[in-house]
């Protein structure tokens, strides 16, 4: 398999990658290492994972990080109710204490988070850890060794070795600098907006019942958008809910209905300063452009 | 294919190339371990390699790491694969013949020869000798306070550096303690961490084993510094580059740029542990060194597409200029009053400001003067360390 086989069963699953993106993918698969994708918010990076999943017929496993992620919220964590109403049980049954020790450590009294559940399926999963410079610093440590050995250690268990080793795609905003060591064991591939073309394509892939001279339109007016001085620059889910809202309002010429245009500009525009600052004029001046 | 280049004929074949091609790119200043050449040649296996183009996307991803290195990565490319055609030299150098003994500490070498050092026989050599270190340690000391009052134009030789970088460490820690009121939980601390306590003691049958306790956590303040290295500040440039570098060193979220026509992130560079080498990286990135000044439009860019990144609450911008600018006054203002609703502190350091009879009437430096919660002096380093007391209180 070549990196455009694979960009193509994307595009059949509704994903268009770049060709950076698409050979970055490739060589995560074949290679079998992690692949960090970083890039503003809403140009498809979360997606990305979701398609691969769909297009490897396997399962999707998230990982949202947060400032505080542990290990017991991201690895795995005892199930203390059910030890203790075994614990009672137990002791009305008059077990033993060597036997219930050996059954509530068990593995049916672990509960598995997201990292341990990844490396524990039989077939290898897609394990999608998101927005990663949320986590703290030292939660990337934890990552950095199941990253690399693919094994976690339960004290009262022993280690748990991968059956498979999942597909791991990273994420990042890039809100902070991410570590050294964790950029080394990864593969980089940096997401951008898409351009005119890539963008027309995603909208026609996703939206395969628009008109082609509205889905222009649309992709004209949010690249000129994209150009203007904003505080929150639309990415492509903006522009996909954007293309969703006018065909919802049945708007076939984005020029000819100025009112709906800027009613729909809720879709594209999150802060009350760029609503201020694109006018109705303003719009229908970019609408124009793209006409 | 002419642009491709051509190697040498002797030259061992393409895994000596990709070596050479790995070193080629640290000469540029990407982190690439060893481990890294040979990945570099499994990804090319794994793609079509004799298409240069999809080789290059192959190689992009591995070598990179963060976006500069991407945007970087295409040049670099071209310029080791596609030099016009020009030969490259051979990309293993010969193995290093001469073997000298690292266990002989001698000044005379294994033959016999004088090694010339510029003591005689009578008297040692001068620098770090025994006998001579004595008088001048003295020397060093009145020469720190000397130091500590020149002007800034003074200081240019790397040991008065160091003296800056110094300070800057100082300073950097002064403004990064910053605790809160709450408490979190931690290991040690004091007081008990009630509701962790007894969540934990659920596992042990009720019985509270771990006492789990709680402290005030640190809430690191970030620096971000900006540094103005126009024409005008050339004098003061190179102080300020080193106050920037100690603030970077010192710690590792603090974040640094350069402006003079255009913004460049420097934090990259700074970050070699070697200081010459930092500096050496830093030349190379700041083309156009006391040029202009574009103040307001570096600012804007800066409050446009970094300071999204790693500007918060919790961060202080530096900004070292003197304020005169050669844009509209309005567009500093803008820019400024952009940045401010990050919920970022401002602080504005000025060379000028210890003059006497100085006022902030270059409108710029006017037009910035509402949006900045300091504006202070620092043309001495006195200055700078002075600065301590007050950036505590801020």
């Amino acid at each position: 398999m070549t990196w455009t086989t694979l960009q193509n069963s994307l595009r059949d699953h509704g994903y268009v990658a770049s060709d950076d993106l698409a050979v970055a993918l490739h060589l995560a698969l074949t290679l079998g290492r992690p692949l960090l994708l970083e890039g503003a918010a809403g140009v498809g990076k979360t997606e990305i994972a979701r398609t691969l999943a769909a297009e490897k017929n396997t399962k999707l496993i998230r990982l949202q990080c947060y400032e505080g992620l542990d290990a017991a919220q991201s690895i795995y964590e005892w199930n203390y109710q059910r030890q203790l109403l075994t614990i009672r049980t137990a002791a009305e049954d008059g077990e033993t204490g060597k036997a219930v020790e050996e059954r509530i450590f068990s593995r049916d009294f672990l509960l598995e988070r997201p990292l341990l559940a990844a490396i524990t399926q039989d077939t290898p999963p897609v394990l999608l850890i998101d927005e990663i410079d949320r986590a703290d610093e030292e939660f990337e440590a934890y990552l950095l060794e199941i990253l690399s050995d693919f094994q976690v250690s339960v004290p009262e268990l022993g280690t748990i070795t991968a059956q498979t080793r999942p597909i791991v795609i990273l994420t990042s905003n890039g809100t902070r600098d991410l570590s050294d060591a964790l950029r080394r064991r990864c593969l980089f591939s940096y997401v951008d907006y898409p351009d005119r073309e890539t963008e027309l394509a995603i909208l026609q892939a996703r939206c395969p019942q628009a008109e082609l001279s509205l889905m222009q339109q649309v992709v004209n007016f949010v690249q000129n958008l994209r150009r203007e001085d904003l505080e929150k620059t639309p990415g492509i889910a903006e522009s996909l809910d954007f293309a969703a809202a006018l065909m919802g309002l049945g708007v076939a010429d984005l020029t000819r209905d100025p009112q709906a245009l800027h009613a729909t500009l809720s879709t594209l525009l999150k802060t009350q300063t760029d609503r201020a600052a694109i006018t109705p004029e303003v719009a229908v001046r970019l609408a124009g452009k793209a006409a | 294919m002419s642009r491709v280049s051509k190697f040498a004929a002797r030259d061992p074949g393409p895994s000596a190339r990709i070596v050479g091609f790995a070193a080629h790119l640290r000469d540029n200043g990407l982190r690439l371990g060893v481990a890294e050449a040979d990945q570099m040649m499994t990804a090319l296996n794994a793609v079509n390699a004799s298409n240069a183009d999809d080789a290059a996307l192959a190689l992009k991803t591995i070598c990179t790491g963060c976006k500069e290195d991407f945007d970087r990565f295409d040049a670099l490319f071209d310029s080791y694969w596609r030099d016009a055609g020009r030969v490259k030299h051979k990309s293993i150098p010969k193995p290093q013949t001469k073997s000298n003994d690292e266990s002989i500490h001698s000044s005379r070498d294994g033959q016999g020869e004088d090694m010339g050092s510029s003591g005689s026989a009578s008297a040692p050599e001068g620098g770090d000798g025994e006998c001579e270190s004595d008088g001048e340690g003295r020397l060093m000391a009145t020469q720190v306070k000397n130091l500590m009052q020149t002007d800034l134009r003074e200081l240019v030789r790397p040991e008065d550096i160091a003296e800056a970088e110094k300070v800057a460490r100082r300073l950097g820690a002064a403004m990064r303690n910053r605790r809160s009121r709450r408490r979190i939980a931690a290991r040690r601390g004091q007081g008990l961490h009630f509701r962790k306590t007894i969540r934990r003691s659920l596992g042990t049958g009720g019985e509270p084993l771990a006492l789990i306790r709680k402290k005030r956590p640190d809430r690191p303040q970030k620096i971000v510094s900006l540094c103005d290295v126009s024409g005008s500040m050339t004098l003061y440039a190179q102080v300020y580059l080193a106050f920037v570098a100690g603030l970077i060193r010192a710690d590792d979220t603090s974040d640094a740029y350069l402006f003079h026509t255009r913004l460049v992130r420097i934090t990259e560079a700074l970050r070699e542990k070697d200081a010459l080498r930092a500096i050496g990286r830093l030349s190379l990135l700041a083309d156009g060194f006391g040029g202009g000044s574009d103040i307001g439009p570096s600012l804007q860019k800066f409050a446009d597409s970094y300071a999204r990144r790693f500007v918060d609450g919790r961060t202080t911008v530096l900004i070292l200029s003197d304020g005169y600018d050669t844009a509209p006054a309005e567009v500093l203002s803008n820019a400024l009053a952009k940045l401010r609703k990050r919920g970022c502190k401002i602080i504005w350091l000025n060379p000028m400001k210890s003059w006497r009879d100085y006022a902030p009437i270059a409108a710029g430096m006017a037009a910035a003067m509402p949006h900045l919660d300091r504006f202070v002096a620092a043309a001495t380093l006195q200055d700078i360390a002075a600065l301590e007391q007050e950036l505590k209180t801020l």
